[in-house]
């Protein structure tokens, strides 16, 4: 099992190489920076001293070295646009992406679970067929136009909710929170929903297809067959053999949500690092362009890390094979 | 031995509506399964064998139901009871062991989890209880060192032994009756008489009544005490073994046995039945098995053929062999 953690942990790594090369290639391909940094009035002057500053006339290998040991001790350079450091306007903007991703996240696998278990145990019944149709909607409609009905309904019509922002926060210093305002609740409130809904009705679907081969295998019918209750043979037996593929497609999933989490920032102008990265590129603002993509690989490669350790914990299969040697 | 038999099925039809027609895959079935006796029931695929013992245990896969006949257990009839009471019989009352132990058991818990949440469900015992009587289970099936294989998952056993916890898994609750569905078609030979032997301890040890499904004639000879020949839902022949495997009545069993490898008989050449056991939604009319008979007569193309209770009671026949009658092919 080490063995298999220290192969996926140089796999994990290696991508974060090839990421880094994409990331610091855009440097070089997006334009010049210096000719936005330095307004109409410039010189040659200005110029040569700016590039030798920015370390710009070196090869290209010993820039991407360099930035690569900058990025690992988490220093992204100078933000073009703001002229502050990228990794401080990045921290400043996590927690409120974080804090969208985790409660659209929890909702997603919650609900997904519990309509996928549902919907599978009661497969012929009508409010099962209605929440699958239903579901169709959700897996249909784009992400966007889920976050403008929603603003339409509950904040223009019925004005229950805010349309944009995120509240009230509380400042403890490294983190700001909206967790302890009304405010900073209330206007979480669609944004998670927005970003989580298509999650949720993935998972769902997933849950229900993978609780239906389950309920059907051999070992199911002798539990039958043994009197054990329904709600132990669903909850008990079926479900937990049902979460190995369920924890690889929400391990993708939590991932797609924090990317995914662009589009429903703009919607919802939510002061996240979704936003910061569109208002990046409107402004070719490559260094916290490159920040970000760097951060969502992390995290990427991160989830999935943590999923193939699940596995182990889940099956007791993958236990044995590796640390026994078979039967 | 009581008068009463663990199990009684009377003339029990079991139908599946289909978009064609309705079918009957079992067919006006009787039998009784005594206390401490084995009731081998044989047939080719799809003669109702299978169908027979989950309609006994109530698992019966939508849309097939029952429509008539009893279903007796100790003299206590089931069919009407509530879906949670028939619940508590299966594992107390009847258990059942299925034919493929690899996949019969739960991959994700262990042994003991799975025994001792049987045992918890119907015995009135507590978690300590429950654990010791757990390995009992283990040790009464042959599992050496219990103890410790207990707290093992099913893919750490052989598909042997996996075979051996799930009967231990059947009759870890002490149930009247046990019905074997092909308990050693998944297995090695060798294997198979160990489980053979070992289902026939537990009979005669616990007076446990067993219905042994299989299309094993040597498996049948080898440990039931009478049995059951199955035909396109119907029983064709019922007695006890020795007399069913050495002079059958029936034609279909008389052409099941001649089909059969018997070391004794040296390298004669095997006989077969012609053709092949007809589509539940094809049925012949008369006697379904009159177009594989090379006895049959007019009276056996028109009329179906006569049910146990009404002719003598062995072989569902209008012209049942007599011992001098040989099948020849």
């Amino acid at each position: 099992m080490l063995a298999y953690i220290i192969r996926r942990v140089a796999q994990s790594i290696l991508v974060l190489f090839v990421v880094g090369l994409v990331a610091f290639s855009m440097f070089r391909f997006v334009g010049d920076p210096i000719d936005n940094m330095l307004g109409q009035e410039r010189t040659q002057a200005d110029i040569e001293r700016l590039r030798e500053q920015l370390g710009l006339d070196q090869p290209f290998v010993v820039q991407y070295w360099r930035f690569l040991e900058q990025a690992v001790q988490g220093n992204f350079g100078l933000s073009y646009r703001q002229g502050r450091p990228v990794s401080e306007i990045l921290i400043e903007r996590l927690p409120a992406t974080l804090e969208l991703a985790f409660v659209s996240g929890l909702m997603a696998l919650a609900g997904g679970i519990a309509l996928g278990i549902f919907t599978a145990i009661r497969r012929r019944g009508l409010s099962a067929n209605i929440i699958m149709t239903a579901s169709l909607i959700g897996v249909s409609l784009p992400t966007f136009l889920i976050g403008i009905l929603l603003i339409y309904l509950f904040s223009v019509e019925l004005g229950w909710l805010p349309s944009f922002g995120r509240g009230e926060v509380t400042d403890l210093g490294w983190w700001t929170t909206g967790f302890l305002t009304e405010s900073g609740l209330k206007a979480l409130i669609l944004p998670a929903i927005t970003l989580g809904l298509y999650q949720m009705t993935l998972i769902m679907r997933l849950v229900r297809t993978e609780m239906l081969e389950v309920l059907r295998m051999d070992y199911i019918r002798f539990a039958r067959a043994r009197g054990i209750r329904e709600r132990a043979i669903n909850f008990r037996h079926a479900l937990k053999n049902t979460l190995v593929p369920v924890i690889t497609i929400t391990g993708l999933q939590l991932g797609s949500i924090i990317a995914f989490a662009i589009i429903t920032e703009t919607v919802f102008q939510w002061p996240g690092v979704g936003l910061l990265f569109i208002n990046a590129i409107q402004f070719v603002d490559i260094p916290v362009m490159a920040a970000y993509l760097m951060l969502i690989s992390v995290m990427f490669v991160g989830i999935n890390l943590i999923v193939d350790m699940l596995y182990f914990a889940i099956d007791p299969r993958l236990r044995a094979d590796r640390t026994q040697g078979g039967h | 031995m009581t008068d009463t038999p663990v199990l009684s099925v009377r003339d029990l039809v079991v139908e599946i509506p289909t978009r064609h027609g309705v079918l009957r895959p079992v067919d006006n079935v009787s039998y009784d399964i005594h206390a401490g006796e084995i009731l081998g029931v044989v047939g080719e695929s799809g003669a109702g064998k299978s169908m027979t013992g989950n309609a006994v245990i109530g698992l019966l896969d939508r849309p097939a139901r029952i429509v008539s006949g009893e279903i007796l257990l100790s003299g206590q009839p089931i069919q009407g009871l509530k879906r949670d009471a028939i619940r508590k019989l299966r594992g107390k009352k009847m258990g059942m062991i299925f034919q493929d132990p690899l996949t019969s058991l739960n991959p994700l818990l262990t042994v003991g989890d799975q025994l001792t949440e049987t045992i918890l469900e119907h015995l009135k015992v507590g978690q300590t209880e429950a654990r010791k009587r757990a390995i009992a289970a283990l040790e009464e099936v042959g599992i050496p060192a219990a103890a410790q294989r207990i707290n093992s998952y099913p893919h750490e056993f052989s598909g042997g032994m996996r075979q051996r916890v799930v009967i231990a898994l059947a009759l870890c609750a002490e149930p009247d009756l046990v019905i074997a569905d092909e308990p050693t078609t998944a297995l090695d030979v060798s294997v198979q008489a160990q489980i053979v032997a070992l289902l026939k301890r537990l009979c005669r040890e616990r007076g446990v009544a067993v219905m042994l499904v299989t299309h094993d004639m040597g498996v049948i000879a080898e440990a039931a005490d009478r049995v059951a020949v199955m035909y396109a839902g119907r029983l064709a022949e019922l007695g006890p073994v020795r007399e069913v495997l050495t002079q059958a009545r029936h034609p279909y069993t008389a052409g099941l046995m001649a089909s059969t490898p018997l070391a004794s008989q040296g390298r004669k050449r095997l006989r077969q039945i012609p053709g092949s056991m007809p589509r539940l939604g094809a049925l012949p009319t008369g006697c379904a098995f009159h177009p594989r008979c090379e006895f049959a007569q007019d009276k056996c193309r028109q009329e179906p053929g006569p049910t146990l209770d009404r002719c003598d009671g062995r072989a569902a026949c209008w012209f049942p062999l007599t011992a001098k009658q040989e099948v020849s092919a």
